[in-house]
This record gives C-alpha cells, structure tokens and sequence, in this order.
C-alpha cells in the first residue's frame, strides 16, 4: 500500500488516486508532421524503467488534482515534484 | 534422454529411486550460438525447443538470470483458456490450447492437463453482452464457448448458493469446457528437457548485462558469464521486456505491472470449474489438484517491478469471493506472490522483429501462461525464418504504428 503525497490534501491512501503514466512524454506540436512510428512512441510507448520514474498521478477520490511524483518502481520509494520544476 | 514410462517407473522405484538421471545438462557457455534466447521460462525454453525440433536449428543457448521457470511460469495460476474477443486472438490461444493438450506426450513429460472448464459469471447486461459476442466469435473458430442460465451454473457448482441480496445477483454464466489447468513447473521443465535432449544448451545463473552490436545488427550478449556471440537473439523475458529491450535502444508499447495471487490450505473437492466472478473484470478462483483454492484478480493499478502486490487488490478479490462463497470464509491463506507483467497498450501478444536486425521480442501480453506453447512456436518460426508465422501476423510491433491494434478486454489483466 502506498502513501502518495498530495500536494494540497498531504499523504494520502493510494486508493484514492489513479496513476497517469509517465510525465516526460511530450505531446508532438505538429502531430501531422510526424512520421508513423514517431506518433505511435508518443502515443503507446514507455519508458517504463527499472528504477526511479517521474510520474502523473491524479487525486481522484479527493481534491482532484494532478500533480507529479518520482517514484522508484522497486522500492516503491516516492520523492515529491517542487511545482517550480517541472 | 532416457524415455519416462511405466517401465522406467517401474525400474527406478525397484533401485530406491536413485538412479534417474538429470534431466538436463548444465553446460559451460560456448563462445558463440547460432541463436540465443534470453528467458529461460516457458516462452524461452519453448522456443528453444520448437526451434530444434521444427527447423533443425540446435546451435541455440538458452540463458537465464535465476533458475528454470523461476519467474512469470512460477507465479501464474495455472489456468490455459482461449476465450478471446477479436478474430486475431481465438486462433492463437486455440493453437495454444491444442499444444497443451497433446504436448505431454510430444515431449515424454506430464503437464498434468486437467480439463476443468471455465464459467464466467454474468453479473450485469454489459458482461453478457460481452459474452455473446466473445461466443459468436469463438465459433467461428471452432471454440466451444456456450451460455448458462442460472440452474445450469448452480448444477455445475453445488457449493454457489447465490443469496438473494447479493449486491451484483448472478444472473447466469458463460462456459468454456476446453479450458484447463496446467502445472506449470512442469510446462519449464518439460520444454527444458525436451530441447537439452535436441542439443539446446540451458544455462542458469547467467545473466545478460549488455547486447552488442554491428551495423544495425546484433552480434553477441555481454553476461555474467561473459561474452557469448549469436547471429540471432531473441527476447522472452516476462517482465523485464523494456529492461531488456533498452539494451539495444527499442522502446516498447507496454508497461510492466504485478498481477497478484494467493492459495488457500489444502481442502477436500468442493470446486471443479474454474469460476470468474464479476465478469471479465473480476475475481478468479480454481481448486488445484492439490485441494488449494487459488484466487487472484486485475493487476495492481501502476507499474511495479517489487514482484509484491498491493493490499486493495486482495480485499477487493476477498470481498467479492465472499459474496458469492461464503463458506470460503473459513479458509486460511497459506501462500500469496505476485508475477510481473509487460502489458501491451492493447493487451494481446507481442511476437515481433525490432529496428536492430537479428533481435526478435516474445512480449507474453497479460497473462502469458495460457499462450506459452503458441507464442514459443510461433517465436521460433519468426527467429528460424526471418518471417512471421501465419497465426501470429498481427501480433508484429507494426500494429501500433499502423493503427491495427488487437483490443482485448477479456484478459485477465485489465488495463
């Protein structure tokens, strides 16, 4: 069971959040311009590492706010995101 | 390879039982293979396998970071099935479960098949929806999948009682007879033994730390054990696929994410089938050959490689088997795991070529236990020819460029 820091509500059960994916990903700016594959990567592909990972996780059950996170997919160690830097 | 048979039962157990011989070698790398398959699970061993058996290729290693079959083929729950909802999917898992069924006797080694059939409970119009489109797209492919009226299903399970306040009443169920339960140890170990007695090398204990390569082409692994060249590598590492992947720089469709199981104390027959509660989003459970009731549900809702599972996951499952068994109560857990899955973006297989020539990917999809034998076959098909094998066409990485994905709701591991 993991314990997300909200930033407004603080740390909060993991049930009342939905994780949204990885946050590096960037949406292309001229998707037309893109050629197939690089649209699918943005689209269907992830990092998805063994390690540390910097994450979208959104509040559902609460306040309903998204905000990131770094989170190490093995030891399940959770870092907070300062809003300034991202 | 000595055979098993009732003589070589017969023979062992006269002499104490101490003088079978190891059922495969475990042989020091050579310094170079014609293929090399990183996984030594099903999926690897099996390829492997149908590698020597089907195309003559016998320069082949097999190379695994722990021991045989000590990951995703350890922590399943046994259950081999093909109730699928796209035309792309029925054939493939039938293929699948036609292997298992004959493959104890190709490869001299009990799977223990035992055919239980599956009932999936329909607890609301959206399921049995579902349930007859997945049953008029089976029988066209030949798949028995057939619907239940409430009797029926309380016929097939003396031990459901549904009260009459259940929160989601069962309103009837959908049955798949062929579905089985397959002992998967013995799925590893079979392949492992069949393949070392082709000549395939399996070596344990070795793990691959780097791929090298030439000109956009693979040419040898950096291990543990050191440097062992290959003109072919393919990948079958369930739930490490990116880790493995990102050596040669290939990104992937999927996300790794523990799918959680736990058994219960040995108890006397009460369950043949195996049942799904809540429809294709919910709560399975078995009885094994042992006495054990098996339950597992969904994956855990964010990626995770801890090979440990999150708590909500267990009394969701609980509460909902509670419901529909109460008696089930007073069972004592004994055991609870978790394996790793790489889920696809679409949820079906990914049997494939990559961007670095002579790398080939064997992504098991949710749940890669029942399709072991398809995918293995089909895998060394791709690796032996360079193309691939009729049934798994569209399971190439090209589905996701071209907008053809292979949409799968009736996996056990729901995105």
């Amino acid at each position: 069971m993991l314990e997300i820091p909200c930033p407004w509500c603080g740390p909060r059960n993991e049930s009342e959040f939905v994780c949204a994916g990885e946050a590096d990903r960037k949406r292309p700016s001229d998707p037309e311009a893109e050629t197939e594959e690089a649209w699918a990567d943005y689209l269907f592909n992830s990092t998805n590492p063994k390690g540390v990972v910097r994450e979208w996780w959104w509040h559902v059950s609460g306040c309903t706010r998204w905000f990131q996170i770094d989170r190490d997919t093995v030891t399940h160690e959770i870092t907070p995101v300062e809003e300034s830097s991202k | 390879m000595k055979r098993f048979s009732i003589f070589s039962l017969a023979r062992n157990a006269l002499t104490g039982h101490r003088h079978w011989e190891k059922m495969w070698r475990s042989p020091d790398p050579k310094r170079e293979y014609d293929v090399v398959i990183i996984g030594g699970g099903g999926h690897g061993l099996g390829a492997a396998y149908f590698l020597a058996k089907e195309h003559g290729i016998t320069n082949v290693a097999v190379l695994e970071k722990g021991w045989l079959g000590g990951g995703n083929t350890g922590r399943n729950t046994m259950t081999v099935r093909s109730n699928f909802l796209r035309e792309d999917s029925v054939p493939f898992h039938e293929m699948s479960l036609d292997l298992y069924h004959q493959l104890s006797r190709d490869l001299n080694y009990n799977l223990m098949v035992s055919q239980r059939g599956m009932i999936t409970f329909i607890q609301s119009s959206a399921a049995n929806r579902v349930a007859l489109q997945m049953a008029n797209t089976m029988h066209i492919y030949g798949a028995e999948y057939r619907m239940l009226t409430l009797d029926e299903v309380k016929q097939k399970i003396p031990i459901f009682d549904p009260s009459p306040d259940m929160r989601l009443p069962v309103r009837g169920g959908v049955y798949q007879p062929r579905a089985s339960m397959v002992r998967h140890d013995a799925v590893a170990w079979g392949f492992a033994r069949a393949a070392d007695a082709r000549g395939v090398d399996i070596i344990q204990n070795c793990e691959v730390t780097g791929i090298q390569q030439e000109n956009g082409a693979v040419t040898g692994v950096e291990t543990t054990r050191g440097l062992i060249k290959a003109r072919k590598i393919g990948m079958a590492v369930a739930g490490h696929g990116s880790v493995v992947a990102s050596m040669v720089g290939q990104r992937l469709p999927i996300t790794t994410q523990p799918l959680q199981a736990w058994v219960s104390e040995p108890v006397k027959p009460v369950l043949n089938e195996i049942v799904v509660i809540r429809s294709y989003y919910g709560t399975y459970l078995m009885q094994s050959d042992k006495g054990e009731i098996v339950v597992g549900q969904g994956c855990d809702p964010y990626p995770s490689y801890a090979q440990r599972g999150t708590f909500p996951i267990i009394e969701d499952a609980t509460t909902s088997m509670l419901e529909v068994f109460p008696s089930f109560g007073r069972l004592k857990l004994l055991r609870h795991w978790a394996g790793m899955l790489d889920i696809p973006y679409d949820g079906s297989p990914i049997i494939s070529k990559t961007n670095t020539r002579g790398f080939y990917i064997d992504v098991a999809g949710s749940g890669g236990f029942k399709t072991t034998p398809a995918a293995a076959k089909t895998f060394a098909h791709l690796i032996a020819k360079d193309t691939p094998h009729p049934l798994a066409e569209k399971l190439g990485l090209e589905r996701f460029s071209s907008g053809r994905l292979i949409q799968e709701g009736g996996v056990s591991a729901n995105r």
